[in-house]
């Protein structure tokens, strides 16, 4: 099993949750986050007061799948979130030893 | 209707503009809250609406007669104990135009503006009982007084006797201060700066972001003052009719053409037009306006207006250069807007306006000019320096800013106990919240069904 996490802008979340849907995905764990790439946030200005704002808002999405499907999915949340312009995000896969489904207790795949 | 008859009409307009006023103050609590940090706007809302409390009380104990007594002494204070409590002021008298206490309501709301706009020069890291103090004392020896400079005209009855002597720069110097060029923002913009510099900066000033939290309320509260501020100018002909109509006119325009050139002076210098700069533009306007508006033509208000956009939108820098945190920049505002608007008279007043004065520019060469300049010298320095006292007395004494940990934990907890936004999110903030407190908020709530119980 892999974790795909992916780190994309908030405005796009609507967009990529309907083609994971579309995809066959079942669920999906979404957060807030904040931070900064290469961008390095943005400038705001208040009376003339310059302030760098680093970290910039960001939406964390994370899904649990079967190894088989990993790439797709990787490849169905690249192609949905991308904009084409700087701040679009990353989505990286880790390996995920143990799952369990808390209110059955059942285990690995069958608790995807 | 003979003149001497209660006027109806104007006293429905001056009780209507003193209402309008008092708005100016909940409005400036949004103004000013909008601009500082989320953990300290209720304090900075707090301090204005202090000031409401605190001084229309002692206007009706003893401030009225401070401003508007019989004068006791060369121009300077009114007779303290003439109009003690208002006394004597309720009777019904058919003979007076207005009634007295419709002045008292209306200039009551200019004392409570005035020592609210101080605050902004302290955000963050003054003791709230302490700031009621230095009110109660602020309007006292500084605003009452100089209010009858301003403010208080001697009056003569129908053979030319003088029935009531005032105060010297409004009878004696003649300068043009139609609604509180000088009495009000001179005045708190000079107050500000000199607390300003007796409690020092704020922790992490010019290192940390000091972002103004909440732009929307900046802006409820800049329409809000524009809103009351035609109470405040118009309101100040005390009649309602031409100079009130000249005046309104007047300051409708200068404070768009001000919100102009404070955006442009953006624009130029930074690069964008902000939210802030047109709220800030506002302010500078009116602020400028103020004095000027019955000596202006309205294009004249146009060009005072825009110039007091672009000074304002300049001086606000003055801060970081010359190193004093006066946080929401009531200096760069009030006290920069205010001597320009004032200074101003001199320069562009219109015999064709309701003044009837001519400036420098206008052929009445520089006699409005220095009288101008004197007024709103003396009301800057006489502010300054006496506030200076206050405010060193008080923090040697009582103590007048927070400590370290307070204001960087947030002064609205430490002085008022509450903070101004629970916005739940995720739980965690208010679960974080809660967990600090949670060995007392049962307890409290314990004890307080106890107390229905055993009732």
């Amino acid at each position: 099993m892999k974790l795909v996490t992916a780190i994309i802008k908030p405005h796009m979340l609507d967009e990529v949750k309907t083609a994971l849907e579309a995809f066959g995905v079942e669920g999906m764990t979404v957060s807030e986050a904040s931070g900064f790439g290469r961008q390095r946030g943005h400038t705001e200005v208040y009376r003339g007061a310059e302030y760098t704002v680093d970290l910039v808002p960001k939406v964390r999405l994370e899904v649990l799948v079967d190894d088989a499907d990993a790439q797709d999915i990787v490849d169905v949340l690249v192609k949905s979130a991308r904009t084409g312009r700087i701040g679009d995000g990353k989505v990286w896969t880790v390996g995920v030893d143990d799952l369990v489904r808390v209110r059955t207790g059942e285990r690995g795949l069958d608790a995807l | 209707m003979t003149p001497l008859e209660l006027n109806s009409g104007d006293t429905a307009w001056i009780l209507t503009s003193a209402a309008l006023v008092l708005l100016m103050t909940p409005g400036l609590a949004l103004f000013y809250g909008g601009m500082v940090r989320a953990k300290s706007v209720l304090n900075m809302m707090m301090m204005s609406f202090g000031a409401l409390a605190v001084v229309s009380v002692l206007w009706v104990l003893f401030g009225y007669s401070f401003a508007f007594g019989n004068d006791v002494g060369a121009g300077l204070l009114g007779n303290p104990v003439e109009f003690l409590g208002l006394k004597g002021l309720m009777a019904d008298d058919p003979s007076a135009g207005l009634p007295v206490m419709a002045f008292v309501g209306f200039q009551a709301v200019f004392a409570i503006i005035t020592a609210a706009l101080i605050s902004g020069a302290i955000a963050d890291r003054a003791k709230f009982s302490t700031w009621l103090i230095f009110i109660a004392i602020w309007v006292t020896i500084v605003y009452f007084p100089i209010a009858h400079w301003v403010f208080d005209f001697t009056l003569t009855d129908d053979s030319g006797a003088v029935t009531h002597t005032g105060g010297w720069i409004a009878n004696n110097l003649k300068a043009i201060d139609f609604a509180g060029g000088t009495a009000v923002h001179i005045n708190a913009g000079a107050a500000g700066l000199a607390l300003a510099l007796v409690l020092g900066k704020r922790i992490g000033f010019r290192r940390d972001p000091m972002r103004p939290h909440n732009l929307p309320l900046v802006m409820i509260g800049a329409g809000l003052l524009w809103f009351g501020w035609f109470g405040f100018n118009a309101g100040s002909a005390l009649s309602a009719g031409n100079t009130a109509s000249v005046v309104w006119v007047n300051t409708l325009v200068a404070t768009a053409a001000a919100a102009l050139g404070w955006l442009l002076t953006e624009r130029i210098r930074d690069g964008h037009a902000t939210s802030l700069g047109a709220a800030s533009g506002v302010v500078a306007g009116l602020v400028a306006i103020t004095p000027s508006c019955s000596s202006l033509s309205p294009v004249g208000s146009i060009i005072v207006g825009a110039l007091a956009g672009v000074f304002c939108a300049l001086a606000v820098g003055l801060k970081y250069k010359l190193g004093y945190d006066d946080s929401l920049d009531v200096v760069g505002v009030h006290l920069v807007g205010g001597l320009w608007g004032t200074i101003a008279v001199g320069f562009f007043a219109t015999e064709a306006a309701p003044a009837g004065v001519s400036g420098l520019f206008y052929g009445g060469g520089v006699d409005q000019l220095w009288r101008q300049a004197v007024g709103a010298f003396a009301v800057l320095v006489t502010s300054f320096v006496i506030t200076y006292v206050i405010g060193t007395i008080l923090q040697k004494t009582v103590g007048f800013r927070i400590n370290e940990d307070d204001e960087i934990s947030g002064i609205d907890g430490a002085q008022h106990a509450e903070s101004g936004y629970d916005l739940g999110g995720a739980g965690l903030r208010g679960g974080a919240l809660l967990g600090s407190s949670s060995s007392k908020a049962p307890s409290t709530i314990e004890s307080m069904s106890d107390k229905e119980v055993s009732a």
